[in-house]
């Protein structure tokens, strides 16, 4: 099977690599890259555990091939956090145990980070309904939405 | 006679949890995270007929395409036989090798029957479309009570049902039939004013966790093998698969990745035997991962029910008389949790006159798995709405109902406990105290309450805590951490020592590096493990306190220790400054050697859980749609270590079960093929499907536990199914006694 040379950017830094046709920016990610913080829950666009920011807009990387990242700005969680900070959305996450299995973790705060990159002061229904692509199946969702809220808010300074 | 409260300076604290930046990092290592060198994928196929005999399996065409290293079929695998218990099931071998590859049939759309290795997914993929399988299609049931027919199409020739008298000369689809009681219930229904009998159903729902099943399996040319994945017990996944194929426990470490949830779905098997066979056969490690549409069909959802409840009643509220049946689905192989179901059932409630009867019957369909409180939500979900409809007969508040009913400190359960101290009552009072009990309704809106049981379980435990010589600690744990276990042992370990959690790091040890515990389920491990924590701390605490003796040259009778440090316990023993952990653990090597602490225990006395939950809906009667609007959750957690962690097991238990009420449910079409297998047409509840999850945790400590710690995990799944029917029965004035309420259903209720 011929592969397809690909140069992108992930997380700001340039990247090449050599995919099959088929494969999708999920499979990519995971097994050329090596970055596992994405995860694979379904494969068909509806648990959003495979979150990730391309050119700015959250998609599920699993419905993305990897040849159609040429070119692209590519954000994924290994990207949130620098070497001594962690993003406000993660440090919510930890402190108000909004995470149980954290299988689900990375596609959430992705997601939130990119409805917080557009609109920093989201309402409860605003923060439910961008965040309808993620399934969780452990927190019953609560505790996330408290997470985002207030870190929306510590964002805005308020 | 009962506990009180341990005063406390760690439990109880909010701590962020010892594997959080890694989970939110993306850094943490889940089942398909790990990539080895040389690595080969591996691919299943799967049965697209719900019965057919498996006539002959060709491969040959499979090897032949490059890339392909082996395939492996039932063929592959020895003939096993016994018993064992695993959690709160039972395995039975022969079954489970047989659920893992099928053998002689295929019992159902999606049952594995071989298995490719490959260079690549995508070569294994292909390499699947050229196996051979050569079925006979043998007519399919579905239904549980379409099998239980005699004419039913038969799963097992040699399944004859268990328990009834005489023995059955045929064999049927019912593998066992459970009766107990208590009293005499003609009496008892001869005494009521009121009887309500009804008969409930509830479809089979998954567990629906977001990781699918991982597993990476390494054999070695001496015999020693290794594997990597997710599960909720790496000893149960080790025991499962060294029988299976016939090899010794030590020659089998398996290292528990992180697991993106469970709910009681890992904790059996399916990929492990599988990859390690395929790694045997070509020398190779090998990742095998199930896709989504594998796990809705390959891997155990929990039982679909029948459940007729009759109960009896006077016009004071005092049930004279409780009757229960219940049918449920147990899959391709014997073992739904109707004995659970029949136990559960009258729990919450002190009943003198009760019968129950259960049947577990075998269907086409994957084998079922254990799910959050097994066979308890079903039979909840039938008393519970008995119950709303008896208050409304009549005119008692709901939660007056209950009170006059239920068990307290010293009621024998119908299922033979008699309870020790428990907090049902405090969590009916606390409801009826609640503000939301009493705050006004809208229009389309109804509320209705809800009860719920779980025993919780404790077993075979252990812990190990290791003093480092800067006097840091090291804890390493047995139990695969779900739900964030982890900050609940260092807080434990914590208090015990008396040093802050930040001084206390914890790992989840694999098979070879900690003694056998059991699984993560059964609401065991801050209940169980934690005592073993506890124990081990002690230990170390024992050890500090003689290492300080000998510094001070006195009997360790004249040693104490409280807040981290070793202190002279009396005046007679001289007068010393207290000897910190640091001080004591820098000194190790020249007193004794290293710090350590071992434990192994069987926990006992897991102190029963209660729960009352009250829901509020609003019903859209043009179409049938029902909101969750409002909901709370009130429990007895016995002592919260976390309360973070205890207030997101019953949000994550009501939203299970609100799921459960609402959209879940396994869709097959006239063949016996799933026709939902996916996160699209199998719905669980979204984030805006859902409003805030208010919790109250009341705390009544558990005798048995050193700070009085019950289980929590699963009891908050049992009442939400009755909960969200009986407050949907409220608004359409009619009761829903089938679930999941969508649409059409809530439409039909509402158009009579």
């Amino acid at each position: 099977m011929t592969k397809q040379h690909i140069t992108t950017s992930v997380n700001g830094e340039s990247v090449e690599y050599l995919c099959e046709a088929q494969q999708t920016l999920l499979d990519v990610l995971r097994d050329e890259l090596g970055l596992t913080g994405t995860k694979e829950g379904c494969s068909t666009g509806d648990c959003g555990a495979c979150s990730v920011i391309v050119d700015g807009n959250v998609v599920c990387s699993c419905l993305m091939l990897g040849a159609e990242a040429e070119g692209r700005q590519i954000e994924t969680i290994e990207g949130m956090a620098t070497a001594d900070q962690l993003h406000p959305l993660q440090k919510q996450f930890l402190e108000q145990a909004s995470l149980q299995c954290g299988f689900c973790t990375p596609g959430f705060l992705v997601a939130a980070k990119a409805l917080l990159d557009k609109n920093p002061d989201p309402t409860e229904t605003e923060i439910r309904f961008w965040l309808a692509g993620n399934l969780c199946r452990c927190t019953g969702y609560d505790k996330i939405v408290r997470a985002v809220q207030d870190a929306a808010a510590e964002m805005r300074g308020a | 006679m009962g506990a009180e409260q341990i005063e406390t300076k760690w439990i109880g604290k909010r701590i962020v949890r010892p594997d959080g930046v890694d989970k939110v990092t993306g850094r943490a290592n889940f089942g398909a995270d790990l990539r080895l060198p040389g690595m080969l994928e591996a691919k299943i196929l799967r049965s697209p007929h719900a019965h057919a005999r498996i006539k002959s399996i060709d491969t040959s065409k499979a090897e032949a395409l490059p890339g392909v290293l082996s395939v492996v079929t039932a063929k592959d695998f020895p003939e096993v036989s016994g018993m064992a218990d695993a959690g709160e099931a039972q395995v039975n071998f022969a079954d489970l090798s047989r659920n893992v590859m099928a053998r002689e049939k295929a019992l159902y759309d999606g049952h594995a029957v071989a298995a490719v290795a490959a260079t690549s997914a995508s070569i294994a993929t292909e390499a699947l479309s050229l196996i051979e399988v050569e079925y006979e299609v043998l007519p399919h049931v579905i239904d549980v009570e379409e099998a239980m027919k005699p004419d039913a199409p038969l799963l097992h020739d040699d399944l004859f049902t268990k328990n009834v008298d005489p023995k059955p000369d045929k064999p049927s689809n019912v593998a066992q039939r459970l009766e107990f009681g208590a009293g005499d219930i003609d009496k008892g229904f001869g005494e009521a004013d009121v009887i309500v009998e009804r008969t409930f159903r509830t479809a089979a729902t998954h567990q629906g966790y977001i990781e699918p099943h991982a597993a990476v399996a390494e054999w070695t040319e001496d015999g020693q093998s290794r594997i990597w994945c997710s599960s909720q017990g790496q000893f149960a996944v080790r025991d499962m698969t060294t029988t299976l194929l016939g090899i010794d426990h030590a020659n089998l470490k398996v290292t528990p990745a992180e697991i993106g949830g469970g709910f009681g779905g890992k904790t059996t098997i399916y990929l492990e035997p599988v990859a390690l066979l395929l790694s045997r056969k070509t020398g190779r490690p090998v990742r095998a991962v199930m896709s989504r549409e594998e796990v809705f069909r390959g891997s155990g959802p929990t039982s679909g029910s029948v459940v007729r409840t009759k109960i009896g009643m006077r016009n004071s509220g005092e049930i004279t008389a409780a009757e229960l049946g219940l049918k449920y689905e147990a899959g391709a192989f014997p073992g739904s949790p109707a004995m659970a179901g029949c136990m559960t059932a009258f729990a919450c409630y002190d009943i003198e006159n009760a019968k129950v009867v259960g049947y577990d019957v075998v269907s086409n369909r994957a084998k079922c798995a254990a799910y959050r409180a097994p066979g308890a939500p079903m039979t909840a979900f039938a008393v519970e709405s008995v119950l709303d409809e008896l208050a409304e007969k009549i005119g008692v508040d709901p939660i007056d109902l209950r009170l006059k009913n239920a068990a307290k400190e010293g009621t024998r359960a119908l299922y033979g406990a008699k309870f020790k101290q428990i907090g049902f009552e405090e969590t009916l009072k606390a409801a009826k105290d609640h503000p939301h009990y009493s705050a006004p309704l809208g229009p389309n809106q109804g509320r209705a309450i809800a009860c719920g049981f779980w025993f919780n379980i404790g077993g075979e435990s252990t812990a190990n805590v290791n003093v480092n010589m800067d006097g840091t600690v090291t804890v390493v744990s047995p139990n695969p951490d779900i739900g964030g276990s982890r900050a609940s042992m260092v807080l434990m370990a914590a208090e015990v020592l008396g040093i802050n959690p930040d001084r206390i790091r914890i790992t989840i040890g694999d098979t070879a590096s900690i003694g056998y515990s059991g699984l993560t389920g059964g609401s065991r491990v801050t209940f169980a493990v934690g005592m073993a924590v506890v124990d081990a701390s002690k230990q170390v605490v024992t050890q500090l306190c003689e290492r300080a003796a000998q510094i001070w040259e006195v009997d360790v009778e004249g040693v104490e220790w409280r807040d981290g440090a070793a202190h002279p316990a009396s005046s007679n023993v001289g007068d010393f400054d207290p000897l910190s952990l640091e001080k004591i653990a820098a000194q190790s090597a020249k007193l004794g050697g290293t710090i350590t602490g071992a434990a192994a225990i069987n926990a006992r006395g897991a102190g029963p859980g209660f729960a009352t939950h009250i829901c509020d809906v609003e019903v859209d009667k043009g179409t049938g749609r029902v909101d969750v609007v409002r909901y709370t959750a009130i429990q007895d957690a016995g002592r919260a270590i976390h309360p973070g962690y205890v207030e997101g097991q019953m949000q994550g238990g009501v939203a299970q079960g609100v799921g459960w009420a609402l959209n879940e449910e396994y869709i097959f079409d006239d063949k016996g093929r799933l026709e939902n297998p996916g996160f699209l047409d199998y719905r669980m509840p979204v984030t805006s499907d859902l409003p805030m999850i208010d919790t109250q945790i009341i705390e009544v400590p558990n005798p048995f536990h050193p700070y009085g710690v019950r289980g929590v995990g699963e009891v908050p799944i049992v009442p939400p199914l009755a909960a969200v029917a009986s407050a949907v029965s409220q608004v359409v004035g009619k009761r829903m006694d089938q679930l999941p309420l969508s649409p059409p259903r809530v439409l039909d209720a509402i158009d009579g």
